[in-house]
């Protein structure tokens, strides 16, 4: 391990690390949360850790996983559900890790005009006529149930099975009581009871599928909520901000062995990332126009962008002309939001066990272990030591004695008012409504033990 | 013309350079014909002295009347495109997408001063080393840009290149072979009409999976990328090749074959004396078509595998979604157009140059 020259460096440049491997291809979805890589490679924090990037956008969150895990590429923007499903063995099987949180909320489920004009006589209205906030899924129940009593599927999108959205889309429904079915061991289709039937559209795709009556709403992440309103397509009924306060979205994700065999490029390129995602956020945001013309070039996102602005400036547009504001809709810096807590990985745990994606029951000590070996606290922290040293972020800016685990997110801060405690997997999961609870295991279509 | 009481030896000289003049513009008219400038002929004509009044007709055939036709044709798209209105906006119409030309042409200049700053950068941090004495941080690494739309052209016309280079190699001398002898000719020829109709599409999956596993190191040259779409491009490609090849081989004259059998000429000698020759023109038939094909078949194998070239680009644009997307996708149909033009041009300026006729 070369540790940092002890040399009194200048401020200008100072003392690079002496990385193993500089010449990387990072891959990334065209999303607006994948602002930290552009914003890295386009004010040339990466360049000043001696790092030359390739940034590429991948056809899917499938073909992104799979060759990080091949090695064309050498890390990427990944669903945090990802790294963890892919160490567990729930998919592709490899050891992915990730030593830096990318940033917290930015998604939104957004449903087609046909099925708002439905939904509008079950929402309650404020005083100015517009509709209270946040929109519950029980105003959507008796359309899907009218769906179901004609005998039509009622079909939902969502960007992969494990993937944020998957999980607050089923948080979300399943809250408004409506079954977004089951996984199991022999049918991967988490189809198995299901009211709404949730398949996989890659984002871009999103409003087009919509538009086309294949799905009747969808979660992703933006900018494809705000085009479906620029379009006239959809509506966006609730954002995950409202769904569960300050929710863990993207990470960056490594295999272990790229971490292992590289470590010096390892910390070189988290102390960029933290360096970009700093910038997103400082100053209260002033930086965020900037970023925004940024990731509305064609490499990058490349949707228009007033579309991007939207979201990006803290302002979320729902039914046309409804704008309100919601100043944290995209956090890349405040909150820790970079650190990667283990309570985030345990979080997503519970949710692959609630719907079947783990099979049966684990301990709570099997929910702390995993949560280890994919969250690297440890490279972060060391990254971001560097960065105090060398006077780029601020001693405040981090939470150098947690445990790992946030404190208990209150009931107040979630939709339907069941509090989270990241150290009580097992006790949180049978405190939920709809789900898989205890020992219980799904057999055929049915769910047996208990 | 002259008149004949001023005739003089200067005139006299005069007039013998205008017909030379005139004979190497028709010569040249073949040519510029073979390649697409036609139009130019009568326009050359007038430029050295011929009477505008006869060369109008012929200017008006091959000139005037197509440009009426582009005309029509813009003025119509311009009256229609607005007229739909897609999620995305309206259809462009000729202007935008003119607009949008010039973005893609500014965006390449834009990322060519990128590269140029990064270069500098590099350089200055390298002079750094090289005054500090630490020689061993020098590095010399190449710019990680994203490419450009002039990049992606240059990219498909190497895949295509390639492509059809190895289709060229692999068709030729079996068409030859399967011309001379029936029997292999039976032999392969289900084969051919079996795969001939396969699109690329399907083709692709397989390629990539057996190049992957087969192509383990890429050259720096030729990446796993490039030799995927290139051999898509081959597989879909090489069949008007071997056909026309196997036709012409055939077709080549019986008297001629007998003449080489009294001769007892040896094998090799009967195939590049007398079969090529003679069934040149056939074979650069197959040549063109299958250099249509080819490029017609790169958009699409980019598209799928997202290989850099500008299938990519297109599918990009379409992911994309922005309010330039449409406009976009447009300049690269007609890019896609008018190289393909330009290639079939080139290829029948080729065949031309190889074709033994009587006007040569």
């Amino acid at each position: 391990m070369a540790a940092t020259a002890i040399v009194p460096a200048t401020p200008a440049l100072a003392e690079m690390l002496d990385v193993e491997k500089d010449e990387l291809t990072f891959g990334f979805i065209k999303l607006t949360d994948m602002a930290p890589l552009a914003v890295a490679y386009e004010l040339g924090y990466f360049e000043e850790e001696g790092l030359f990037v390739t940034l590429e956008p991948q056809a899917n969150w499938k073909v992104l996983l799979d060759r990080v895990i091949t090695g064309e590429l050498d890390g990427a923007h990944m669903l945090a559900g990802q790294p963890i499903a892919a160490t567990i063995g729930f998919g592709t099987k490899a050891h992915i890790v990730t030593p830096f949180s990318m940033d917290l909320n930015g998604n939104g489920i957004t449903v087609s005009n046909e099925i708002w004009e439905m939904m509008k006589p079950h929402i309650e209205y404020q005083d100015d006529g517009k509709p209270a906030h946040p929109i519950k899924a029980s105003a959507l129940k008796p359309v899907v149930d009218q769906f179901i009593d004609e005998g039509k599927p009622f079909n939902m999108g969502m960007v992969f099975p494990v993937s944020t959205h998957n999980y607050e889309l089923r948080y979300w429904l399943a809250s408004g009581d409506i079954h977004p079915g089951f996984y199991s061991e022999t049918d991967i289709s988490g189809q198995i009871q299901a009211d709404a039937l949730l398949s996989v559209t890659p984002p871009p795709q999103m409003p087009a599928t919509l538009e086309a009556g294949t799905i009747y709403g969808y979660c992703v992440g933006e900018p494809w909520n705000q085009a479906a309103v620029f379009k006239g397509i959809g509506v966006p009924v609730v954002t995950d901000y409202e769904i569960w306060k300050n929710n863990p979205e993207k990470v960056f994700g490594l295999t272990k062995e790229f971490t292992e065999e590289y470590p010096n490029t390892t910390l070189a390129l988290t102390k960029a990332l933290i360096r970009a995602a700093k910038w997103l956020d400082e100053n209260n945001n002033a930086n965020r126009m900037e970023a925004v013309e940024i990731l509305s070039r064609s490499e990058y996102v490349g949707a228009d962008a007033e579309v991007i602005a939207n979201s990006m400036t803290g302002t979320f547009e729902y039914e046309k002309g409804d704008k309100r504001d919601v100043p944290d809709f995209n956090v890349f810096y405040r909150y820790f939001a970079t650190y990667p807590y283990y309570s985030d990985a345990v979080w997503y745990l519970t949710q692959m066990r609630r719907w079947g994606q783990i099979g049966e029951h684990k301990p709570d000590s099997w929910y702390d272990e995993v949560a280890k070996s994919v969250y690297q606290p440890d490279i972060y922290l060391k990254a971001a030591r560097m960065l105090v040293e060398e006077g780029h972020v601020a001693e405040a800016d981090f939470p150098w004695d947690t445990d790992g685990y946030r404190a208990p997110t209150p009931a107040g801060d979630i939709i339907d008012g069941i509090p989270y405690d990241g150290k009580q997997p097992n006790a949180y999961i049978d405190s939920l409504p709809i789900g898989l609870k205890g020992k219980q295991v799904v057999d055929g279509n049915e769910v047996v033990g208990g | 013309m002259a008149n004949a009481d001023s005739a003089g030896t200067p005139d006299l000289a005069r007039a013998a350079r205008k017909a030379k003049l005139f004979t190497w513009i028709n010569k040249a008219g073949g040519w510029l014909d073979a390649l697409g400038f036609s139009w130019l002929v009568p326009l050359l004509k007038i430029a050295a002295g011929d009477s505008p009044k006869e060369q109008m007709s012929e200017l008006k055939r091959v000139l005037v009347i197509p440009l009426l036709g582009i005309f029509a044709f813009l003025a119509l798209w311009a009256f229609f495109a607005p007229q739909v209105q897609t999620s995305l906006g309206a259809v462009p119409g000729p202007a935008q997408v003119w607009e949008q030309t010039i973005n893609l042409w500014n965006d390449h200049v834009r990322e060519r001063e990128k590269a140029a700053a990064f270069y500098e950068r590099q350089d200055k941090r390298n002079a750094k080393y090289e005054a500090e004495g630490k020689t061993d941080k020098i590095k010399h690494r190449t710019y990680t840009g994203k490419p450009t739309y002039i990049d992606q052209i240059g990219t498909s016309l190497k895949t295509v290149g390639l492509g059809f280079l190895i289709a060229t190699v692999i068709a030729v001398p079996l068409g030859i072979a399967s011309g001379l002898s029936r029997s292999f000719n039976g032999a392969i020829n289900p084969l051919i009409q079996i795969f001939k109709p396969v699109s690329p599409l399907a083709w692709l999956p397989i390629v990539t999976m057996i190049v992957s596993a087969t192509y383990a190191d890429p050259y720096s040259w030729l990446s796993k990328s490039l030799l995927v779409s290139a051999v898509t491009v081959t597989l879909c490609s090489m069949w008007p090749t071997l056909i026309n090849t196997a036709l012409g081989v055939a077709s080549v004259d019986k008297d001629l074959m007998n003449v080489g059998r009294v001769l007892q000429l040896p094998t090799w000698k009967t195939v590049t004396k007398l079969v090529l020759p003679s069934s040149l023109p056939l074979i650069f038939t197959g040549l063109r078509l299958s250099l249509g094909v080819g490029w017609m078949v790169l958009i699409a194998a980019e598209m799928l595998a997202q290989n850099p070239g500008l299938g990519k680009f297109v599918w990009d644009e379409f992911q994309n979604g922005s309010s330039q997307s449409l406009a976009k996708i447009m300049v690269a149909v007609l890019t896609i157009g008018v190289i393909g033009f330009a290639l079939d041009r080139l290829m029948f300026a080729l065949q031309r140059a190889f074709t033994f006729s009587a006007n040569r």
